[in-house]
């Protein structure tokens, strides 16, 4: 669906945005770089990308084509599994320089591509010579050239080389490029960049001394993941722009996956996309799930099936039944009027949404700053609360209101502030009238602030008064009562409204945060089938091997096996019985006991009259199936041949499954 | 002082080598001795060896390169293999007088290379002199086909030319020398440079603006604070390098005079000391270091290179970190007692205090199997954890993160066992 392009679209740009922002500040370098050059250092940058790999693919994707756009055409990517030896690393290097050559220059490419083609003497000096064939040409050329912003950029133009993944590198490797490089580096200039995962120091672990300083790192620390992640569902899911919504406990499922299993943002849009599949391909009445503008059009498409589809929904259900009665009747029987009931309820969703963005800013603005965060530090731990259930029957916004009472003026004055401007951008009508509540609040304030100078003079005044008095029994009697006036009169004009900013916070919370499970028509827009994504994010495969071995009536849907009372039915196939038995013994396992266990299992259908013969002796072809059972099971992963002991094989899982 | 002679050469000549090469004026007569006149036929291999930045490779070089002797120089790192060495010496040759391109000879063997090298002198016409090889960093030849270093060592007899092969390294002779024999090279040591040697040579490139003495009195600071921790002379002429500008900013500001040195000591020590614990260990590159200077303000604003040791990792694989810490550095028998609710009584042995004496951590991590990684792991987490793909691949994305490493045979269906590779301080930064 072009909804979902769309989306990918979206995150995408927002990706390379990031992207760009982190950069911005690496490129200003890199073209200081080559005014430097006098020494034997090598320029380089160490980018720290934090440990969600999946991501750094595209992260390195676009910082070579921002580089390649801006600086130099010249980048090779390199990663640690390409490059098991130096003799390697200098041949992809090679390949994807004198590539990258070809794709720019593709006039006089024929004899080049034999060359490259030709297995060309991998060494630094053939690199150095085709750097200097190719920087002589790029002089030569007119400026009319497509390369000519860059070539005007800078006299040479660098060559960057990127290591993708430095801890992946092995040390000598990487010691020997340097040395090498370094010997070169007045006739190239070569750029290195290091992608770390974990810490700069590994540069200090993976380099002795002697290489590192070869080298002039400087360090770039991209943002972390989780605010990636927040900045990411900020604008995806905050937002009125799309019409689909996550369900509270999908939205779980995705942030506990992010945050326990990989930190990777890659992951997390990927979750977000079969969502969006899922969605739309599992719930009929998702055409509905569009903009607002596109909605008459379709509820007016509608054809009877989906009308009945609608009647089916709960939350619709639930809706009709707060109905009088013959609307009742009218909603249930006429198309019609269903389709118009539909439209509007749809455009109150769309409102909801809107004016529900907002006010959980706001309401974020109030508790993101209270000690110990109760209802969460991100915005969208709070989301997540307010979707689960009405978020003011909760005992930590209990909590984090008691507190908010007790916060002082100016966190107060900001944060009304904050959420007046949080207002005026949302572009919902509603709320006119909020922000100039909010605004009085505000002028209530400054005036506060106005009285309590002109009190604090009349203090000072009668702290005046206070001097002159030195009798011990009225200073006391004094200070007391000056104690009092303060705690009556002048605290609580400002309680008063701090008491009103809260509870106005309040009423507006009660007021457009209402959970949307119970909203009507919420299964049009919201997905909500938690356990579909964990089983398609977060595999156990091990788990599901258990279940087929044990149980294999799950997989296989044989009523003959249905039965499973516990007992070892004979069944199941081989490797089932051979698993079931294998699970009763200890680290070591007899073969031979195996086997006559496995015998008696099988042999147990045959019935009693054929036993009394063959007790002793195993039959051939069980035996043969037995052996092949064992061999699955070995191959499987879960016993292997044992040295300890002869005719023993050695157990490898234990339950934790 | 002894001053260089020889017959053979200008005395001009010999005069500039001197001034080159300060301090290893008794090396290079030694060389030119063995090397004799040009058409004398050489010792057929020199081996030279020397701790780091001796001074060999600078040497070989100048001496080569005032006397116009025939040479070809050769790094062994950058060819790392011997098709590419010995294809790289051949080109050299080709064009130590020759400006034009000649085709490229493909030089697979050595006997190719002797074939091939007999031409070239040929053409060259180099018969009555004496050509040198030099190849640096020598101890990657031993990495290299087994044939190549005896091979070289008697290049002389297998060519029937006068040729003398140099080889420069940093490690002795005793660790090259092939199991099978080999002819026996002229061994010669450069010794390190002494204190007063590195002032000497340090001093003597000083910058035009300035008068040497001052320069000289620089130096001297600089080796008062660095020679402890650093005899490397290339380091220190980076250092000082670096350093220089913040040195002479009294004199450009007209604060102090260039005699001054007393003053001039007060202002750049607390500099040098700071240098010392960043720039030397590459903590902030110079670059950093040079606009630091500029700015001059807050001094520790900048964090070091090891200052970014938080490392953020996903929930789950921190507590297989710890956990596999744990199976690391804990004795397996005393697993019951640490991970199960209701553990036996402890029974205190003589046995077991034995052992407890010496500290594990000063043995090392131990490895350990797979299942009691993840048996630790479930006993840690407080909640309960699935088995599933991902945390699999936790572990094995861990690896190759280098926080663990895996031990043995990479079998996958044979058990795999790991070490936990990370120290204590770093196991406490995530368990916070």
């Amino acid at each position: 669906q072009q909804i979902q392009e769309d989306l990918n679209k979206q995150l995408f740009d927002n990706l390379v945005n990031f992207l760009r922002q982190s950069h911005s500040e690496f490129q200003k370098k890199t073209t200081e770089w080559t005014c430097r050059m006098k020494s034997r250092e090598i320029p380089t940058a160490a980018l720290v990308l934090g440990v969600n790999v999946t991501d750094h693919d595209l992260t390195f994707r676009s910082i070579s084509e921002v580089l390649q756009s801006n600086v130099t055409p010249y980048i090779a990517l390199l990663e640690g599994k390409d490059c098991p030896g130096i003799k390697n690393l200098m041949q992809k290097l090679m390949g994807q320089l004198m590539n990258c050559y070809i794709d720019v220059d593709s006039v006089e490419d024929e004899d080049y591509v034999q060359v490259s083609q030709n297995r060309v003497r991998c060494s630094m000096t053939s690199l150095i010579n085709w750097y200097k064939s190719v920087t002589k040409k790029t002089d030569s050329e007119t400026p009319s050239r497509k390369r000519a912003s860059s070539s005007r950029h800078c006299q040479s133009p660098l060559v960057v080389v990127i290591f993708k993944d430095m801890e992946s590198f092995t040390t000598k490797v990487l010691q020997d490029f340097i040395v090498i490089s370094s010997q070169h580096i007045h006739e190239l200039p070569l750029v290195l960049i290091f992608g770390i995962a974990t810490s700069p120091m590994i540069i200090h672990s993976l380099l002795p001394h002697s290489v590192s300083s070869l080298l002039c790192i400087e360090l770039f620390q991209s943002l972390s993941c989780k605010e990636h992640l927040s900045t990411l569902i900020d604008k995806l899911l905050l937002t009125g722009q799309f019409p689909f919504k996550l369900g509270e406990k999908v939205l779980r499922v995705l942030i506990n996956i992010f945050l326990y299993h990989d930190l990777s943002v890659q992951n997390f849009i990927k979750g977000f996309q079969i969502c969006v599949v899922e969605h739309f391909y599992s719930q009929p009445l998702s055409i509905l799930c569009c903009q607002l503008e596109d909605i008459k059009k379709r509820v007016n498409a509608l054809g009877h099936d989906q009308c009945e589809n609608i009647r089916r929904l709960p939350s619709f259900r639930r809706y009709v039944e707060n109905q009088v009665s013959e609307k009742q009747i009218a909603l249930l029987t006429a198309d019609d009027f269903l389709k118009e009931a539909v439209q509007k309820l749809l455009e109150d969703l769309h409102v909801y949404h809107e004016n529900y963005v907002s006010v959980l800013r706001c309401l974020h603005v109030f508790t993101s700053s209270l000690p110990k965060y109760p209802l969460g530090k991100q915005i969208r731990e709070l989301h997540c609360a307010c979707l689960e259930n009405r978020v003011w029957e909760i005992e930590e916004y209990e909590s984090s209101l008691q507190l908010a009472r007790m916060l002082n003026k100016s966190d107060l004055v900001t944060m009304l502030q904050q959420c007046v401007e949080i207002f005026v951008s949302s572009s919902g009508t509603e709320f006119d009238k909020t922000v100039e509540k909010l605004k009085e609040f505000l002028t209530q304030f400054q005036q506060l602030e106005a009285e309590a100078f002109q009190e604090q003079d009349v203090s000072v005044s009668s702290q005046k008064e206070l001097q002159k008095k030195t009798d011990l029994y009225h200073l006391q009697k004094t200070l007391l009562e000056l104690k009092e006036s303060r705690r009556s009169k002048k605290l609580t004009k400002f309680e008063m409204l701090r008491f009103e900013v809260v509870d106005y916070i309040d009423s507006l919370v009660r007021k457009y945060l209402v959970p949307a499970d119970h909203k009507t028509l919420h299964e049009i827009m919201y997905f909500n089938t938690a356990s579909v994504l964990r089983e398609h994010m977060n595999a156990a495969p091990r788990i599901a091997l258990h279940t087929a071995l044990n149980n294999p009536y799950c997989y296989l849907k044989n009523q003959a096996l249905k039965s499973d009372g516990g007992g070892i039915s004979n069944k199941a196939p081989d490797i089932c019985i051979a698993y079931r038995l294998h699970l009763e013994c200890g680290r070591l396992i007899n073969l031979v006991d195996w086997l006559e266990a496995f015998s008696t299992v099988v042999t147990a259908a045959e019935g009693p009259s054929a036993d009394a013969a063959s007790s002793d002796q195993v039959d051939d072809v069980v035996h043969a199936r037995f052996i092949r059972a064992v061999s699955e099971l070995e191959l499987l992963g879960f016993i292997k041949p044992s040295k300890q002991k002869t005719d023993h094989v050695a157990r490898l899982t234990w339950g934790g499954c | 002082m002894p001053n260089l002679e020889h017959p053979a050469y200008p005395a001009a000549a010999l005069l500039r080598l001197e001034s080159l090469v300060p301090c290893r004026e008794s090396q290079v007569s030694m060389l030119m001795s063995i090397f004799g006149e040009r058409q004398h036929f050489s010792f057929p291999s020199i081996f030279i060896y020397g701790h780091t930045s001796s001074g060999k490779t600078y040497v070989m070089q100048t001496l080569l390169n005032t006397l116009q002797l025939p040479h070809v120089f050769v790094n062994c790192v950058e060819y790392f293999t011997s098709r590419l060495l010995l294809e790289e010496i051949l080109i050299r040759l080709q064009n130590c007088s020759e400006t034009e391109q000649t085709s490229h000879v493909p030089c697979d063997t050595f006997n190719d290379f002797v074939r091939l090298f007999k031409q070239a002198v040929a053409r060259q016409e180099l018969q009555d002199q004496t050509l040198y090889i030099v190849l640096d960093r020598a101890e990657q030849l031993r990495e290299m086909e087994a044939n190549i270093l005896p091979a070289f060592l008697r290049l002389q007899e297998l060519t029937d030319r006068n040729v003398t092969v140099v080889l420069l390294s940093e490690i002795v002779w005793e660790l090259f020398r092939p199991n099978i024999g080999c002819f026996e090279p002229l061994v010669l040591y450069f010794p390190d440079y002494s204190i007063g040697h590195l002032q000497k040579i340090l001093s003597q490139n000083h910058p035009p603006e300035y008068s040497a003495d001052f320069y000289a009195a620089y130096i001297n600071i600089l080796l008062g604070v660095f020679y402890m921790a650093c005899r490397d002379l290339k380091e220190l002429q980076h250092l000082a390098v670096l350093n220089f500008s913040k040195y002479c900013e009294p004199v450009v500001r007209g604060e102090a005079n260039e005699r001054d040195t007393r003053k001039l000591w007060k202002n750049i020590e607390p500099h040098l000391k700071r240098a010392m614990q960043t720039v030397y260990l590459r903590e902030i590159s110079s670059s950093q270091w040079e606009h630091l200077q500029r700015d001059d303000g807050e001094p520790l604003q900048l964090k070091g290179l090891s200052a970014h040791t938080h490392v953020e990792l996903p929930y789950y694989s921190k507590f297989l970190l710890i956990a596999a810490y744990l199976a690391s550095y804990n004795p397996v028998r005393t697993d019951k007692r640490f991970f199960l609710k209701h553990h036996g009584k402890i029974r205190k042995t003589n046995f077991m205090k034995k052992h407890e004496k010496t500290s594990n951590h000063l043995l090392g991590p131990k490895p350990f199997p797979l299942d009691r990684l993840l048996a630790i792991l479930y006993s840690i987490v407080d909640n309960r954890v699935v088995p599933t793909a991902n945390v699999f691949s936790q572990i094995t994305s861990l690896v190759t993160l280098q926080l663990l490493s895996m031990v043995g045979h990479n079998d996958q269906l044979d058990g795999p066992r790991y070490k936990c590779t990370v120290s204590l301080d770093f196991i406490r930064a995530i368990a916070r």
